[in-house]
């Protein structure tokens, strides 16, 4: 899976109450109009500065808080192609798997905002374009690859109608 | 090696010899899910093409969060969750049955030695009952009701040795408040927490709650207690089935353990706009606050009720201040109603809700204005948390909650009790 996109950058422990504030996320499963308010408490203008393709860049803890699934249903129908942070919160790391939103841990400090960044995940291969930089990746354990390759795990599940990892 | 109560229950549930940093298929003794997470979870068990859930027996919805339906949009939402477990023949709790993370151990859904999933991120409060239990989202729901199994990473361990004596005054949330600035909000990330030693020992199993429900504060997956003789005998009033408590063993491998002596903990308040900004109250005394709550899946429950209640007969909450109170499930709403607390907080000027997560979500039940601040019982403080990210939340025992009202702005609850 390739991705192409460029960065907009969040500080440390961004938790989902501002990926998606609750007061939208328990009205509605349209995750289109959820996605207008993406991080809406910490950058208003957000959703409108997204290019398709482009890359949420944070610090440690993003995704902390709430089990919302809301939280990475947004950042897709945002048309963010991955999150790229120095560590994720346990239960939005699963979530994104889940639902198919690519996650890359790495050195974040290594993109600044604007920069434009390639994604192999396959390979585990991150480039930073405009810093003609490549940044080591965490690769994702091969349960996580496998729900991603599926399409996530509902595809996973249509597939096999249970777990399958053999 | 031995082993920790997270992998001798994820060993057990998965019938392998599971150790931290394995991944496991496991089985599920029970599910749940809430109304800010079972709709989209009923839409993924559909586009999943599943007919049937793996046991009625063992999968609960619960409408807490936005209990009555502020708006239309919910309305229709809580009528897909209704539709659903009438069609399916699950647990269903509806609105005014309580917060789910005080219904599943009351009413006897979850056990000691079990592993339980539920979409919401305290899920892991029963670890108090030595339950392994942790939040996930819609869709691991939805792959759980249906196969009744989900793949866990075994989590490493930290081991927290709590001891001393808390002093009067000093609560359980106090003592959770206070790890979460130790050990900050990704401290325990991926990991599960041990909780031991006299002070938990010392506590009730409602206080024990407490301290679990905010282990995923400190981003841990769950936070576990052993079971003892307090747990027993409050399970056996909850439950009639049988069940294995698991110990962790002494040379179990931990990715480290600590002790601290809490006999000198005064206090604490988590301050705006994160959880582990945490303070002895003795630095924030006297900050004006405009709106206090009582309740929550934190500090609902009926001996936190008991103490505000204490605090509060015969007094009057300060002028131009608002609190509001939410029992956390319909059988500790009628105990409380019963001891006459609920009588002692009308009367002092509390407005009481429907049990649930009252304003906790910024759904309703008491959205505060801009600037304004809050003190309460509830496990969040983020920025829009309570649905206005121009207001700032306090975070602190019910009874720094309780006092605080009496004056209209942060008080040390010592100086009534204690």
């Amino acid at each position: 899976m390739e991705l192409k996109g460029k960065a907009h950058k969040f500080g440390n422990d961004v938790n989902t109450d501002y990926i998606i504030s609750g007061r939208y996320k328990f009205k509605t499963l349209d995750m289109r109009e959820l996605a207008k308010h993406l991080m809406e408490d910490l950058d208003p203008d957000f959703f409108a500065r997204i290019n398709k393709g482009d890359f949420i860049v944070a610090g440690k803890n993003f995704g902390c808080g709430s089990s919302r699934e809301q939280a990475p249903l947004a950042i897709i129908n945002a048309d963010i192609s991955a999150v790229i942070a120095k560590s994720f919160a346990r239960i939005f790391y699963r979530n994104a798997i889940n639902t198919g939103l690519p996650l890359i841990e790495c050195d974040t400090d290594l993109i600044d905002p604007g920069d434009q960044l390639e994604v192999n995940l396959s390979q585990g291969l991150l480039y930073n374009k405009s810093k003609d930089l490549r940044i080591p990746v965490t690769p994702l354990p091969a349960v996580m690859l496998k729900i991603l390759a599926d399409g996530g795990l509902v595809e996973h599940f249509k597939k096999y109608g249970n777990f399958n990892f053999d | 090696m031995g082993k920790t109560i997270a992998e001798k229950i994820l060993s057990d549930k998965s019938k392998q010899d599971a150790k931290a940093g394995d991944i496991v298929i496991a089985d599920l003794d029970f599910v749940m899910g809430q109304d800010g997470t079972s709709p989209l979870a009923i839409r993924v068990f559909e586009e999943m093409k599943a007919n049937r859930v793996f046991d009625p027996n063992r999968v609960a919805m619960v409408i807490d969060h936005s209990a009555p339906s502020p708006v239309e949009g919910v309305s229709a939402l809580h009528k897909q969750m209704r539709d659903f477990a009438q069609k399916q023949k699950i647990h269903f709790y509806d609105i005014g049955d309580g917060v789910c993370h005080q219904l599943l151990p009351e009413k006897g859904h979850v056990l000691p030695g079990q592993l339980v999933i539920g979409a919401d991120s305290h899920t892991c409060t029963y670890g108090a009952i030595n339950v392994f239990s942790t939040g996930v989202g819609s869709t691991d729901l939805a792959a759980g009701m249906i196969s009744g199994k989900l793949w866990f990473k075994v989590p490493e361990t930290i081991r927290l040795v709590l001891n001393g004596k808390l002093a009067g005054g000093v609560f359980s949330k106090d003592l959770i408040i206070f790890l979460a600035g130790q050990i900050t909000a990704d401290g325990a990330t991926y990991m599960a927490i041990e909780f031991a030693g006299e002070v938990i020992d010392a506590l009730s199993v409602d206080a024990r709650f407490t301290i679990s429900n905010m282990a995923v504060e400190l981003g841990a997956k769950c936070g576990l207690m052993e079971a003892d003789q307090k747990t027993e005998s409050w399970v056996k009033q909850h439950s009639i089935q049988s069940y294995q408590p698991v110990l962790a063993d002494q040379d179990a491998n931990y990715n480290y353990v600590k002790e601290y002596n809490l006999s000198d903990l005064e206090p604490q308040v988590a301050l705006p706009h994160t959880v582990d900004n945490v303070t002895p109250i003795s630095k924030v005394t006297g900050t004006k606050v405009d709106q206090g709550v009582i309740g929550t899946c934190t500090n609902g429950r009926l001996e936190d009720l008991r103490i505000a209640a204490e605090i509060l007969k015969g007094k009057k909450i300060a002028a131009n201040t608002r609190l509001i109170v939410a029992p956390s499930s319909r059988a500790t709403f009628i105990a409380a109603m019963r001891e006459g607390l609920i009588e002692a907080l009308v009367e002092a000027g509390a407005a009481v809700v429907t049990p649930g997560c009252g304003p906790c979500v910024g759904t309703h039940n008491g959205v505060p204005a801009d600037g304004e601040n809050v003190i309460s019982t509830a496990n969040r403080n983020f920025k829009g948390r309570m649905g206005n990210n121009k207001a700032s939340i306090f975070l602190a025992s019910p009874a720094t909650v309780a006092v605080s009202m009496l004056y209209g702005s942060i008080t040390d609850p010592r100086e009534i009790i204690g």
